[in-house]
């Protein structure tokens, strides 16, 4: 017999309703003050010229958006974006891969290593940053004395433009791989011992249950963290203000950079808001296609 | 011969892997050892590991050369306020969604949800226009109560409260619990272990928060730790002790709270990660 409100149950559903107000009004109030409105008005504000200060908005329509696109900064710092990007994620998860495969294996000391690996997650990036200023400081730092042993010669790692993106991307590296390691650590754990045991009667070597068993079943970890760390990677900003400010010559300016830059520094509100928004559709766009194309080939078990 | 080649490939093995954890945690050395020298060690070339001796004037130095102790305080308070709030209102709107029924609550979760998509940056300028307004730039509140409720935090918590027998619930009801009385009696304590990985989760992520902090602060005595962080790195660029040290004490609420929540902030990782 389908379920029916009689009378009886009816208070009861209508206390239900009024609970549920009650015990979601803080959140929703939090939200729509913090995210649903700025969404909608950053939205509003990208069709206009405002400085924040002065009570008049002027309706420019599209205008901030082809200044955007126009604006010879915009793409540079768009590469800038593109090139951290490219650098960072597949080193990271390479390197997060081959620490959680090795990890997974009979280690002594498993806890205290995953600690380690874990470390520079915890740690605030600005102390982060702290540290590898000093590494690659140019005259005492560690990077150019661990080059030294090798006969190379030193570089000016934060002021040299052809360099400061590098120390970037190997800060980038160091700081997130642990978050990778285990979430790959858990897509190991998850795949099943009898794959391995099938594959070893019929005598696989390592490398091919490697390439056999392994990686195609860790697929659908993989594919997730393609995703995450390349919207991760889009929106970097504390490192590069706290390492270089987007300097030397403008060569790490990245995207969150420069619009903190046009809405805090030049009040360009409604110029940072198409900043804004031309971001989200990037990473929208993104992780749309990399669901396209990833996806065919991720294996779900 | 086959077994000593096992033992051989296994004692490499582990070298190899104790070499790059070490590598990876030498930066973090590095900062604890450099912060107990004094500046003359710090700018040795080639650069010495181990202090010659221990020293902690650096650290009573960096307290006494900005109002890092201030700076501390306001990083304390801001991110104890912070969890303890998310603790609640996530709770509250993880319940509702999980065992009330009301009408379009699927719809409000998808909502939910779909903000998790949405890049803070995309929020970032409207709500430091809603502050302006409401005045609360360089106060407390502004660095508290947005961070109040989470679409992150809510999805978790829904999602152990789901796994709690429903029959619990209904015995306490039976016995004359209101919802609160529920929640509060009977949910909350069963799920200690989730509100445990929320609340590490916060603390971290509020206690190492750079931009917004950054963003809605300008005085002095409203910077958190942070902040004065890279103040110091602008201010004192040559005085290394003093940084390091500050640093140092920037890390360490941290990593005591990895240290003893360890596990359930990896749980909370691969949860958010891979569950479905």
């Amino acid at each position: 017999m389908p379920f029916q409100v009689t009378k009886k149950s009816r208070p009861l559903i209508y206390q239900q309703g009024r609970s549920a107000i009650l015990f979601l009004s803080p959140t929703l109030l939090v939200f729509s003050a913090f995210i649903l409105f700025p969404v909608l008005f950053s939205f509003y504000l990208s069709f206009h010229k405002w400085n924040m200060f002065s009570q008049e908005r002027a309706f420019v329509g599209l205008e901030n958006y082809t200044r955007v696109l126009q604006s010879a900064e915009f793409w540079s710092v768009l590469k800038n974006t593109a090139v951290y990007t490219l650098g960072t994620v597949p080193l990271n998860m390479a390197f997060a891969l081959l620490v959680a495969y090795f990890l997974h294996k009979k280690v002594f000391g498993k806890k205290f290593l995953r600690t380690a690996f874990f470390t520079p997650v915890i740690i605030s990036a600005v102390a982060a940053a702290v540290i590898w200023r000093w590494i690659y400081e140019p005259n005492f730092g560690l990077l150019n004395y661990f080059l030294s042993w090798f006969g190379l010669p030193s570089v000016n790692w934060l002021n040299d433009p052809t360099a400061a993106m590098s120390a970037l991307i190997i800060m980038g590296v160091w700081k997130t791989f642990g978050v990778n390691m285990v979430l790959f650590a858990a897509g190991l754990e998850a795949i099943p011992q009898h794959y391995y045991e099938a594959a070893e009667i019929d005598g696989a070597g390592k490398w091919s249950k490697f390439w056999n068993i392994t990686l195609p079943l860790l697929s659908p970890t993989t594919f997730f963290i393609v995703v995450m760390s390349i919207i991760g990677s889009f929106q970097v900003f504390d490192i590069v203000y706290v390492l270089t400010s987007g300097g030397p010559l403008g060569t790490t300016k990245v995207l969150v950079f420069y619009l903190y830059e046009q809405a805090f520094k030049f009040f360009e509100m409604g110029y940072a808001s198409a900043v804004a928004y031309l971001l989200f559709a990037l990473i929208f766009i993104l992780t749309l296609l990399q669901i396209r194309f990833l996806q065919r080939r991720v294996h779900y078990t | 011969m086959n077994a000593c080649w096992k033992s051989a490939k296994a004692i490499l093995f582990h070298l190899a892997i104790y070499a790059v954890a070490l590598a990876t945690l030498a930066p973090f050395i590095w900062m604890v050892l450099t912060s107990c020298k004094d500046l003359g060690e710090i700018l040795l070339y080639p650069p010495k590991w181990l202090p010659s001796k221990l020293k902690f004037d650096n650290y009573v130095n960096a307290f006494a050369a900005a109002p890092f102790g201030r700076f501390y305080l306001n990083s304390i308070f801001v991110a104890v306020t912070v969890t303890f709030g998310q603790l609640l209102t996530c709770s509250m709107a993880a319940f509702a969604f999980a065992r009330l029924q009301f009408r379009g609550r699927e719809a409000l979760f998808l909502l939910f949800l779909g903000t998790m998509m949405i890049p803070g940056q995309v929020t970032m300028i409207p709500s430091f226009m809603m502050l302006y307004w409401l005045g609360w730039i360089d106060t407390y509140y502004a660095l508290i109560v947005p961070g109040l409720a989470s679409a992150f935090g809510t999805f978790l918590l829904r999602q152990f409260f789901l796994t709690i027998p429903r029959e619990l619930e209904d015995a306490a009801y039976i016995d004359g619990c209101s919802h609160a009385g529920v929640l509060w009696r009977v949910v909350l304590p069963l799920s200690k272990p989730a509100l445990a990985t929320l609340a590490v989760f916060t603390f971290m992520g509020v206690f190492n928060d750079f931009l917004w902090a950054l963003i809605v602060t300008n005085s002095e005595e409203m910077r958190t730790v942070q902040l004065g962080l890279a103040v110091f790195r602008d201010r004192y660029t040559t005085e290394w002790d003093k940084l390091m040290a500050a640093s140092v004490t920037a890390t360490i609420p941290i990593l005591l709270i990895f240290f003893f929540a360890q596990k359930y902030f990896i749980q909370g990782i691969t949860l958010s990660g891979l569950k479905e």
